[in-house]
């Protein structure tokens, strides 16, 4: 199995991905979803394999995560951002799919 | 209906046999393929929301390490400690086919040795340091977790498509065939008494004349 070096990127705002920030992740700030989704255009097209992605943000931009849900790369991993507890989106998402395989829920 | 359509010819029917025969071979391969999916997903959707939950308690704690760090010292020291990182995180990435879905498998690649802080020790609260390191190991994990989510995320998919091939086969096609089939039988059969009944009738009428 060949194996490719991929980069890491994370969206978010800043108090949420500053932890990414020291250990060396490189880090896009914003705090819109209209940013974030731009930002994520762009990183599309530089080979990102994995992205971390706010919660909180990748709730108000369901459509780019859905056309990017069938790609195999990048994988988005969604985060709880820093502002207090995540709101259980990436959870749902998870039930989603499950809802989606199985036809019912786990 | 579609039987209408179709001429009760012998021909038709064995095509009609044929396709038959092909459509439940392959409901049988789809039905055994996504029963197989199911099992695989399973594993794995139990294995990822359990990951989740953990993965997303340890986030909190470790954001909340952060907060007090920034709480001691004031967010602009943090940032600045923090604005040119020694440590460096990397993934290597390859491809895997689970059932003929192609999905990714992700490897944390951690330097050897674990860098130091990217900071003067004295700049920042021990608070800092502890959750980084913390950080910096609980980050394999959370690929880890990406990387089971996504799976999931694509096998579904494909079990739906799986899922809808195997109901149409089952309930459209299949029944279908079977229809037309006994229909054309049916004719075939009709036609054959016909021609029979036509035959005792012609063979009477000559013997009346003779």
């Amino acid at each position: 199995m060949t194996f490719e070096s991929g980069k890491i990127g994370a969206i978010g705002d800043k108090d949420s991905i500053l932890a990414f920030k020291a250990i060396g992740v490189e880090v896009f700030v914003v705090d819109t979803p209209i940013e974030a989704d731009e930002v994520l255009k762009t990183i599309r097209k530089k080979q990102y394999s994995v992205v971390f992605l706010t919660e909180e943000l990748a709730s108000a931009m369901t459509n780019t995560l859905q056309k990017l849900k069938t790609n195999t790369f990048p994988t988005i991993i969604l985060i709880p951002s820093a502002s207090g507890a995540g709101n259980g989106f990436a959870q749902e998402n998870l039930k989603k799919d499950i809802e989606k395989a199985l036809g019912t829920g786990l | 209906m579609a039987q209408n359509q179709i001429n009760p010819t012998r021909i038709e029917l064995r095509k009609c046999k044929t396709r038959l025969k092909s459509a439940t071979a392959g409901h049988k391969l789809l039905k055994d393929k996504l029963d197989e999916m199911v099992r695989q997903f399973l594993t794995l959707a139990r294995k990822a929301q359990q990951m989740r939950q953990e993965v997303e308690s340890e986030l909190l704690s470790i954001f909340k390490s952060f907060a007090l760090a920034r709480a001691i010292v004031g967010s602009q020291e943090i940032e600045s400690a923090l604005y040119m990182p020694t440590m460096s995180v990397a993934v290597q990435t390859a491809t895997k086919s689970i059932m003929g879905v192609t999905v990714p498998i992700i490897k944390t690649k951690l330097p050897e040795q674990k860098a130091s802080l990217p900071y003067a020790l004295a700049s920042a609260p021990p608070e800092l340091d502890q959750a980084i390191f913390k950080f910096y190991d609980f980050v394999q994990k959370l690929i880890k977790l990406g990387e089971s989510e996504k799976i999931c995320a694509l096998l579904a998919e494909e079990m739906e498509k799986t899922r809808r091939r195997v109901n149409a086969l089952e309930y459209i096609m299949i029944p279908e065939l079977k229809n037309s089939i006994q229909y054309i039988q049916m004719k075939l059969d009709e036609n054959e008494r016909a021609a029979l009944v036509r035959l005792m009738k012609v063979k009477e009428k000559l013997e009346k004349e003779d």
